[in-house]
């Protein structure tokens, strides 16, 4: 099997894997909705207090709730991916046989994950986008092309959130027990990519740093491009520089971490 | 199906023996919890820290304006202290409750039914976390914030709304777990559609009802009661306005409203379990 | 031998001798969806238990056997109150379990063989010290009950250790002790010695057959295991697509199903196939010969004369497989008149 077919496979895996949790999802849909109708509410009295606050109007600001609701998922903001799976094969030894499978340990979860974002993108993204389109008047773009560059940057904001995850899921190697990290790691992805309030609101210097921060291309960078709000290549170009960055530093954490299992056995 | 071992007729009687079952099985929690100190430290500060970006939003928020829907920073943290405090307790008593959905997959549900004591008490002691203290203190810390904050003519009836609200507040979202934990009696993979009612009825209640559409408003007063965990009440101790047009005396009745929702998620769970016991699913 | 436990037959008075467990064609019917297609979904009824009925005496032990699927599970469950039945009648000891779910949970002890009800990171003796709070045990009977359960499951060194770290075989003994702590008149076993290795499962089976013989509990179980039943149980009763097929002693089943239990003879050098009828000789291969005999014969004649007719140097004897058994006398029960059916489930 050619290695693109390889995986292609794993990440058709990932897709089928997460499709199987029919009610599970129909629920998780509900629960987005309703959180999105909440927040569509509060950010209407934000912006009827001060009008194009963070340079958007009324209809992008509901339309940014409805995107952040759509997002949430697929990008794995709040965790719930891979990285639970690899930290449980970490602990328990399993990764071994990872490590003797004739694929590259980043690019195989990578695949898994692609796959399992396409799928909630599609579950657990629409149909939550629907329902803010029937409820609340949003600005939605009408060019094919808009919409083509927010695939784009889902997708780039899919990596750079798996990169993150990634090292998060390798900390396993010397933490006897991840899921503090991992809590530290979605509490900030939660508050830094602007799925509680839109990034271009925070004040001052904040707003400057969060921006600045890779978790910024997960919701307030696909956002941005959706809305209008940012012009697509300068955006893109940040998205791919924290992708690079980020898997390259997995890559070096996973040779270390590799050596180290070779060399202890296990 | 009655359960006559307490007493179907003596309701008292099974409502001790559910809170020493509860107290039985949740002091085991706690010990297994102290078998691993460090990721119980780190975990309730989590809890902690997640709770508080509720808050610290709403901060961001009135960094950019000085008042949200008529009602000023204090006001609002009034607001969320109070359904933060009152959805902290339930959570802390119940929050567990959605684990049932896995227990009814892997079969370990009949486990607790062979045992003397009500199933509901046990269900709703199952893995008691320690770490949602986390959660209350974060209201706690909120609520007085906004007590101290607040510019209020106390009266001896305002300051005794208070633990009522709370009191009340927390058995009203404790019925909403009960309730969702039934439900997945009838579908086990459905436990998110429970956080819709709790984690999220806790979200709008920290905001001042007059932001909301007042359909959504007459749904969480007169459907899903919520209303009467905070707004109502509350509203009355900050002298302002129900969006609803409702008696004064209204804001005096959540005790009775939090004894009813109790009394229908009884039902609900009864209903729930009685289906589990003749389809075995 | 002094028996720390109560003595079952004067725990309660109020059932009848001689039928502690009653089941008047009960059943069970579950409706079942299926999925047929994207939203589309079939519904089904199972009769998961088709109208059994039979009675156990106090103090019997019996098991119960049938294929994965056949209405095993189901019936223990109808009998501790998890689930109603959906027709005819039941009682344990008195009780309709299904109404008086926890008034007769003080009285039967079950052990779920692959969910422990032991806490995982605790020492095995906080587990028992909830069952002795939750159960409302009097002090000294529960005292003495744990010492006798610690001395004859021989888990004194593990008292302290927490349940993750035991064995297989530690934990089952440690759920077979927290069962009986509240001296349950019945216990159910779901597959007590599965995964458990020969010394386990030796230790296992002593202890419920001291049980039973000193303290006269009702023991009933389902296995996979034909030497649970043959070392244990003097009765056995076969379900099979929720119909008790059968209901009487091992040695019946095995005639039933004509099964066969293997000899095998290890003789000096090579020599002629060994003649000793019934048996007949399966295999040879070399000096060694595999010879069938009915299940339900004794080996004792049979090894007697092929010893004083033969060099031996060495003789086994190889149980049949209880599905192979259940198989074969499943397949007989079919092709047999319909009225030995009903004889043997009367009986």
């Amino acid at each position: 099997m050619g290695t693109g077919r390889l995986y292609a496979a794993v990440a058709a895996g990932g897709f089928r894997r997460y499709a199987t949790y029919r009610t599970a999802t129909a629920a998780g849909v509900f629960t987005n909705t309703v959180f999105g109708v909440i927040l569509a509410y509060t950010y209407l009295a934000l912006w009827q207090e001060r009008p194009h606050l963070g340079g958007y109007d009324e209809a992008q600001a509901l339309t940014y709730v409805w995107i952040g609701q759509a997002l949430l998922v697929a990008v794995s903001v709040m965790g719930g991916g891979f990285e639970d799976e690899l930290m449980e094969r970490i602990r328990t030894g399993d990764i071994a046989i990872d490590l003797y499978r004739p694929a590259d340990l980043q690019l195989w979860w990578l695949a898994g994950d692609l796959g399992r974002a396409l799928f909630q993108l599609l579950a657990r993204g629409v149909a939550p986008m629907v329902a803010g389109v029937l409820l609340f008047p949003l600005a939605l773009p009408t060019r094919p092309l808009t919409w083509l560059a927010f695939l784009a940057a889902v997708t780039l904001a899919v990596v750079v959130s798996f990169a993150i995850r990634f090292l998060v899921a390798l900390s396993a190697f010397w933490l006897l027990d991840g899921t503090g990290v991992a809590q530290i790691s979605w509490i900030t992805a939660t508050f830094c990519s602007g799925m509680l309030l839109p990034l271009n609101v925070f004040p001052g210097a904040l707003g400057e740093i969060v921006r600045a921060l890779p978790w910024a291309s997960l919701i307030q960078a696909p956002a941005d491009i959706l809305l209008g709000a940012a012009d697509p290549l300068p955006v893109f170009a940040r998205q791919l520089a924290w992708a690079a960055a980020l898997l390259a530093a997995g890559r070096m954490l996973q040779s270390v971490a590799t050596r180290r299992v070779v060399v202890q056995g296990g | 199906m009655a359960e006559t071992a307490y007493g179907g007729a003596r309701p008292y009687g099974r409502i001790r023996e559910g809170l020493r079952a509860y107290r039985l099985i949740t002091a085991m929690w706690i010990r297994s919890t102290m078998a691993y100190r460090a990721s119980f430290a780190m975990t309730t500060l989590g809890n902690f820290a997640a709770t508080a970006l509720d808050f610290v939003v709403i901060l961001l928020m009135f960094s950019r304006i000085d008042a949200l829907g008529g009602y000023q920073l204090p006001e609002v943290a009034f607001l969320y202290g109070l359904s933060a405090t009152a959805f902290g307790l339930a959570d802390l008593a119940l929050g567990s409750m959605d684990r049932l959905g896995r227990r009814l997959r892997d079969g370990t549900l009949d486990t607790l039914l062979v045992r003397p004591a009500p199933v509901l008490a046990q269900v709703a002691a199952d893995r008691f976390a320690v770490r949602r203290l986390g959660r209350l203190v974060q209201g706690v810390c909120v609520l007085g914030y906004a007590l101290s904050a607040l510019d209020i003519a106390w009266t001896p009836l305002k300051v005794a709304m208070i633990p009522l609200m709370l009191l009340s507040g927390g058995a009203i979202f404790c019925s909403v777990f009960v309730v969702g934990a039934a439900f997945q009696f009838v579908a086990q993979d459905a436990s998110e559609v429970q956080n819709s009612f709790t984690y999220g009825g806790q979200t709008l209640l920290q905001y001042p009802p007059s932001i909301f559409a007042k359909e959504l408003v007459r749904g969480v007063t007169f459907v899903l009661p919520l209303a009467f965990v905070n707004w109502l009440p509350a509203l009355y101790v900050l002298g302002r306005p129900y969006p609803l047009d409702l008696p004064a005396w209204v804001a005096f009745t959540p005790p009775l409203v939090a004894a009813g929702c109790c009394a229908l998620a009884g039902l609900a769970w009864r209903a729930g379990l009685r289906s589990y016991r003749s389809t075995g699913s | 031998m002094n028996s720390g436990f109560r003595g079952a037959a004067d725990a309660g008075g109020d059932a009848m001798e001689g039928a502690f467990i009653e089941l008047d064609r009960v059943e069970k019917v579950f409706d079942v969806l299926k999925r047929t297609g994207f939203l589309r979904r079939e519904r089904r009824q199972v009769r998961a238990v088709d109208s059994i009925s039979f009675t156990v005496a106090r103090g019997e032990m019996v098991g119960y056997i049938g294929p994965n699927g056949a209405g095993k599970s189901t019936t223990i469950k109808m009998l501790t109150g998890i689930l109603t039945p959906s027709g005819g009648r039941l009682r344990v000891a008195g009780i309709d379990p299904s109404r008086e779910r926890t008034r007769l949970a003080q009285r039967i002890g079950v052990v779920f063989g692959q969910r422990t009800t032991l806490w995982w990171d605790l020492p095995l003796i906080d587990s028992y010290r909830l069952m002795h709070r939750m159960y409302r045990i009097p002090d000294a009977r529960y005292r003495e009950n744990l010492d006798r359960c610690v001395e004859l499951l021989e888990l004194g060194s593990l008292l302290d250790v927490p349940v993750r770290q035991l064995s297989l075989g530690q934990r089952m003994r440690g759920d077979i002790a927290a069962a009986l702590l509240h001296d349950p008149e019945v216990l159910y076993l779901d597959e007590p010695t599965i995964g458990l290795d020969v010394i386990s499962k030796a230790r296992v089976r002593e202890f419920l057959r001291d049980l039973n013989a000193e303290r006269g509990t009702t023991v009933l179980l389902t296995t996979h295991d034909l030497q649970d039943i043959e070392q244990l149980c003097s009765r056995v009763m076969v379900i099979d697509h929720g119909r008790l097929m059968y209901d009487g002693p091992l040695a019946g089943l095995h005639e039933v199903g004509d099964s066969e239990r293997t000899l095998v003879v290890d003789l000096e050098r090579e020599l002629p196939p060994i003649e000793a009828p019934p048996a007949r000789v399966v295999k040879v291969e070399g000096p060694r010969q595999w010879l069938a005999f009915p299940a339900s014969r004794s080996a004792a004649p049979l090894v007697a004369r092929i010893a004083a007719e033969y060099p031996l140097v060495d003789l086994s004897v190889r149980e049949p497989d209880i599905e192979a058994v259940i198989a074969k006398m499943l397949h007989s029960l079919e092709d047999a008149a319909p009225q030995l059916r009903s004889e043997r489930t009367v009986s």
